[in-house]
């Protein structure tokens, strides 16, 4: 099992919530989240003083998945959360040790 | 001859104060008698330089600082309200306008503040007149005055100042430098700047430059905010300074229009001039950001108006259309200048701008007050004897004038208060926020 973690630009969430359910994702979890990478921050001025903001809204979504479905997630984050211009964000892939459903007790992949 | 200067263009505010409480035999034969049109123009004027403080001031001072000291900017506006409604009722009324002692040309201790026999309003019956205004309407109408002048200081110390000793600042200050001030430019003959001949309208030196000064004073004693000007302090919410801005130049027709203290032709080409400044001064405000940083802002065209509205109203009684332009473009330029680059450069944190668009705002409208009441310029004429030139020169000695009483007594007031109760408040109390440290509560539950 894997837990896909993508970082995105907000207004691409509702996309890439319609690409996973498309390919059968029955769960994800999101955050709304700050950072910067190669995009850095944006400068604000408020009457001659100049502030540059670092950290930019992001949109964190967090997917479990069987292993078999990992390739399928992250291509369809890829294409659904991609516009082209720098600050589209990143993906990343964990292992993942253990899933539980809380309600039934279930563990691994009938947990997910 | 005076008195057709005063009717032309010295402050009609202290016309009035002349004609409803000083029985001068020119005018003894003539009873005078209410007016019903100036009146319902005068309760309306009150209630509109009142709102320009609550809420105006507030919300646009209350947008600008960070969200954790909303609140404390709101009440402290809110609190200047009240206490200087009291004071002005026990005694502050007389200290501004009482005539008792006052004669054209000689110095006495009533040359510079009135006496106490107004004390708690006495001798104002509901008969009493102003003009032709009950005077109860004037006494009303000129304190919310008193309460928007010391609320504009609160700008420049904003986010690091003890609530307490704010409260004892601002007591102190309008008794000894607000009421002084006032009295000397409206309270009639025999009064220090109404004698020397300023031409003061609404307010610029006894209200803007008055405020502009003492907040310059205020913002280097007490020293800059934790972290000025290195870290971040953007607005919490500019929609509210932007609300804010916006109630100010509509209440400021009751300011500018209602010094006339009349429903008459005055009133009219005051109302009409402030809209020309105002305007003309958010433009150039807006061009000035645009060429110098690329992008016209929302604060910019903004405080741009409301530099507009203050240098406009020195000059609201005399100057013309043509003079509210020049007026309105050389206030934005100038404000934006001192606000922006003249800030940065000095270093000091005043932290709302109230020295760069109140001070220096007032200034520029007092000085060119001189050269716009010209009727070769669209003003209402110079008084007999006067040019430009000795115009000017009357006006800078004005300017001069409160610029050094202001400083000096704003400055010996903050270090008393310092020395006994304590101006700021704790590192801890600051990086918390003034609206928890101060007030047990938030302005944002989100």
């Amino acid at each position: 099992m894997k837990l896909v973690s993508a970082i995105i630009k907000p207004f691409k969430l509702d996309d890439v919530r319609e690409a996973l359910g498309d390919i059968g994702v029955s769960g994800i979890t999101v955050t709304e989240v700050k950072g910067f990478g190669r995009q850095k921050g944006h400068t604000e001025l408020y009457r001659g003083a100049e502030y540059v903001v670092d950290f930019l809204p992001k949109i964190k979504v967090e997917i479990a998945v069987d292993d078999p479905l990992v390739d399928k997630v992250i291509e369809a984050v890829t294409s659904a959360a991609r516009t082209g211009k720098i600050g589209d964000g990143k993906i990343f892939v964990f292992d993942l040790l253990q899933v539980i459903r809380i309600r039934t007790g279930e563990t691994g992949s009938d947990a997910l | 001859m005076r008195f057709q200067l005063s009717k032309l263009s010295l402050g009609p505010a202290a016309l009035a104060a002349i004609l409803g409480l000083l029985p001068l035999a020119a005018f003894a034969e003539e009873t005078p008698t209410l007016n019903s049109g100036d009146t319902a123009w005068m309760l309306t004027s009150t209630a509109l330089v009142l709102f320009m403080t609550i809420p105006g001031l507030a919300l646009f001072y209350g947008g600008l600082v960070r969200a954790k000291n909303v609140l404390s900017v709101l009440m402290q506006c809110f609190a200047i309200t009240a206490l200087v409604t009291v004071l002005w009722t026990l005694y502050g009324y007389s200290l501004a306008f009482s005539t008792t002692g006052m004669t054209t040309e000689v110095l006495n201790l009533n040359t510079f503040v009135g006496a106490l026999d107004k004390v708690l309003f006495a001798g104002m019956t509901r008969e009493s007149l102003t003009a032709a205004i009950p005077e109860s309407v004037f006494a009303t109408f000129q304190m919310t005055f008193a309460i928007i002048t010391p609320a504009l200081i609160v700008g420049a110390f904003a986010e690091r100042m003890k609530f307490s000793a704010l409260l004892w600042f601002m007591g102190i200050w309008f008794t000894i430098v607000y009421a002084p001030i006032a009295h000397m430019v409206w309270s009639g003959d025999g009064a220090l700047m109404w004698d020397w001949g300023v031409l003061d309208f609404a307010g610029g030196t006894v209200v803007h430059i008055n405020a502009g000064v003492a907040g310059l004073v205020a913002a280097l004693v007490l020293g800059k905010r934790k972290g000025y000007p290195s870290t971040a302090m953007p607005p919490n919410n500019l929609g509210y300074t932007v609300i804010g801005a916006s109630m100010l130049w509509v209440g400021w027709f009751g300011f500018n229009a209602g010094s006339a203290v009349a429903a008459n032709e005055s009133a009219g080409m005051a109302m009409l001039v402030t809209q020309i400044a105002t305007a003309t001064a958010a433009l150039a405000w807006m061009f000035m950001e645009w060429l110098s940083h690329g992008k016209p802002s929302v604060l910019g065209i903004a405080t741009g108006a409301v530099a507009g509205l203050v240098a406009i109203t020195p000059a609201s009684g005399t100057a013309g259309p043509l003079g509210a332009l020049a007026i309105g473009a050389a206030s934005g330029i100038v404000c934006f200048i001192a606000s922006t680059k003249l800030k940065r450069a000095l270093g000091y944190d005043d932290a709302l701008d109230v020295f760069g668009v109140h001070a220096v705002g007032g200034i520029v409208g007092a000085i060119l007050t001189g050269v716009f009441a010209d009727a070769s310029l669209g003003g209402a004429g110079l008084a007999e004897g006067m040019t430009i030139a000795s115009q000017l020169w009357v006006q800078t000695k004005g300017v001069l004038f409160t610029i050094v009483y202001t400083a000096v007594l704003s400055f010996i007031i903050l270090k008393v208060v310092d020395v006994v109760i304590g101006l700021r408040v704790t590192e801890e109390q600051e990086t918390e926020g003034l609206d928890l440290a101060l007030h047990d509560e938030r302005g944002y539950i989100l």
